[in-house]
């Protein structure tokens, strides 16, 4: 519908000038993805391929990065290898083809799993007050409203570090350091913040009058809300949840001074993953891509959504 | 189309509505809208308050005494406003605030910059527009932990491939492109690493604030012939201006807080050339154990944080009332 109405504007730019923008944003683009294209192309390649000067771009596949990465052994002699049956597993088969040793342990499942744990449940809890309080804040004359409201984006401020300070002491106290739950409530309260400023603009935008019609035909609020509100506001919750998610998902400073074994998630644990003599590269872009990936469909699942998400609501498109 | 979409909702409504016994309807509306109003705002308040603000009470209580966290049974004493003291004179913590404030200008000014032009290009709606785009946006939607940490491995002189590319390029041995390592390079090796992660978030609100300009002040000026240089100056840059300072604004607040892609990268070295004032308070905090002083200077921080955010809120709706 636009590009008709711009068809016809006196504003409409030229060919060739549509052409150069064309070639620099895809240049842009293109140099923009040169290190995610690294990261998975370094996850396939053999340790010494990783390392090898100059950078390989024509190399073997390997999975010994996928292979190190979820192996909870600690080494493997090329003699052990040798002793194994022969129909052996993909990863043992991999390391006996290069007769190399899987140095770890690096064990990612465990907190692949704890990432996948915090970050849903954290979204859960923070969606769902974060829909209460958007509703309250949105259909009813609360005291101090602004206020309460400004208070809630002003937690936001605050540098996580300088927060972790007394959560540390008080997670000490109540025997919640290092545990999921500990973590779920820390994640819930810093993004519902988030979910009330946005799911209170998308509430707004649903007309009063469809629960006032309910109301009348003898709904009671919490029955409207139910049943007239919250499915007019789908859209918006889920785009919220997947905000919620993404911060979750994403989140280092907490995660690594809060937790330390049980409760660790990926993002402090992945920069630890040490193989022989070093950086396991390959391990550590293996884990990185696997990381990544529920991401990047967010990513292209949200982009219409994007822009409300990242600044709180406050432009509207 | 609206109207169909109503009277559909109307229709079940009233469906429902004859379903529901009448009993249980009395009963549950037997809440007042005020009521109804606190029970839905209270969970997210109290989760606030416990997770939030008294911690943060916590943290202000902290600062006036010498309490460390590693000694919890240890005597605590206060020390009035000793911490805060000692904070404000310490040199260290002032070079910290300097590197923070040299990041958070440096990567504002580029991202500004880099963001604004490529939203002004996607603006001309070539073909593949919708697509490229997308692709611009995935490096914000990361991890800057995860991310920082592979850029460590692509800024490694001997293997990575950015000192490949750039000794390629310039002829500078690779040995010489030592970007983490290096007093000079460090400092531009995180914000060449925070450019490329958020860029595409300016460059976001920047779209929309060229989106909103409507299409009838540019015809005007077509009519008025003003020059594209003209147009560009009075109409676009000013209009798109409180978006401008919008992305500004959420861009200083967050790097203000930098940590995660700092201390992946380079901790905060060689020496101390990168370590910007999360870094230092993580330092006095869990490494030096001196909980109290710790707390005097989050407390500054947010202070810092909070005043200047204002400040600038009140400059940025002046610009909206222009």
């Amino acid at each position: 519908m636009s590009a008709a109405n711009s068809a016809h504007s006196v504003v409409e730019p030229n060919r060739s000038s549509k052409r150069i923008a064309g070639t620099i944003v895809i240049l842009y683009a293109l140099i923009t993805l040169i290190p995610l294209v690294w990261i998975f192309l370094t996850s396939i390649k053999s340790p010494p391929d990783s390392i090898s000067y100059p950078p390989k771009i024509v190399f073997t596949p390997s999975l010994e990065g996928y292979c190190n990465l979820f192996t909870t052994r600690t080494r493997q002699t090329p003699d052990y290898i040798a002793s194994l049956p022969a129909p052996a597993g993909t990863c043992e088969e991999v390391t006996r083809k290069r007769n190399m040793v899987i140095a770890g342990p690096s064990n990612f499942l465990p907190r692949f799993i704890n990432s996948l744990v915090i970050a849903f449940g954290s979204t859960f809890l923070a969606v769902l007050l974060g829909t209460l309080a958007a509703y309250g804040f949105s259909r009813f004359k609360v005291p101090l409203a602004d206020d309460l409201l400004f208070f809630i984006l002003s937690t936001r401020m605050m540098p996580p570090i300088a927060v972790a300070i007394p959560i540390y002491l008080m997670y000490r106290e109540l025997g919640l350091s290092d545990t999921a739950v500990g973590m779920i409530l820390l994640y819930t309260a810093v993004n519902v913040s988030l979910a009330v400023w946005l799911l209170k603009g998308f509430i707004d935008e649903i007309p009063r009058e469809y629960e006032e019609a309910a109301m009348i035909d003898g709904y009671t609020r919490l029955q409207a809300f139910r049943k007239v509100v919250l499915p007019q506001a789908t859209t918006g919750i889920a785009a919220t949840a997947i905000f919620c998610l993404i911060f979750a998902w994403n989140e280092y400073a907490f995660a690594a001074l809060l937790t330390s074994g049980e409760a660790q998630t990926a993002p402090p644990f992945i920069p630890t993953i040490i193989g022989e003599g070093g950086q396991d590269w390959p391990a550590v872009a293996a884990g990185t891509t696997i990381f990544l990936i529920p991401i990047l469909v967010f990513t292209i699942l949200l982009r219409k959504q994007l822009l409300r998400g990242i600044t709180f609501g406050a432009v509207r498109k | 189309m609206t109207i169909s979409h109503s009277s559909i909702i109307e229709n079940t409504v009233d469906a429902t509505a004859r379903a529901t016994p009448v009993s249980v309807a009395r009963r549950v509306r037997g809440l007042s809208d005020r009521a109804i109003a606190w029970l839905f705002i209270a969970p997210a308040i109290i989760l606030l308050l416990a997770i939030n603000i008294f911690p943060l009470i916590w943290a202000i209580y902290l600062s006036f005494t010498n309490y460390r966290a590693n000694r919890p049974n240890a005597p605590v004493q206060g020390v009035g406003l000793g911490n805060y003291q000692r904070v404000l004179n310490d040199p260290d913590i002032w070079q910290a605030m300097q590197t923070t404030a040299h990041f958070v200008f440096w990567t504002i000014i580029l991202q500004t910059v880099i963001g604004f032009s490529l939203a002004y290009l996607i603006d001309r709606k070539f073909r593949g527009h919708a697509f490229w785009t997308t692709i611009i946006l995935i490096p914000m939607m990361l991890s800057p932990a995860v991310v920082g940490n592979f850029w460590r491995f692509l800024y490694e002189p001997q293997i990575g491939l950015f000192a490949y590319a750039v000794s390629l390029v310039s002829g500078i041995p690779t040995s010489d492109i030592q970007m983490l390592g290096n007093v000079t390079l460090a400092p531009w090796a995180i914000i060449i690493v925070d450019t490329w992660m958020w860029t595409p978030y300016v460059m976001l609100i920047c779209l929309a604030g060229l989106r909103s300009i409507p299409d009838y002040i540019y015809e005007a000026a077509e009519v008025d012939r003003a020059s594209p240089w003209r147009q560009f100056w009075s109409i676009t840059v000013p209009m798109a201006l409180p978006f401008i300072m919008l992305a500004v604004l959420f861009r200083g607040i967050e790097n203000f807080k930098m940590f995660d892609m700092v201390t992946l990268l380079t901790g905060g070295g060689p020496g101390s050339v990168t370590e910007v004032a999360s870094i230092t308070l993580k330092r006095v905090a869990f490494e030096s154990w001196a909980t109290g002083r710790a707390s005097a200077f989050a407390i500054v921080l947010f202070v810092a944080v909070f005043g200047l955010a204002n400040i600038y809120v009140k400059a940025l709706n002046r610009v909206k009332q222009r």
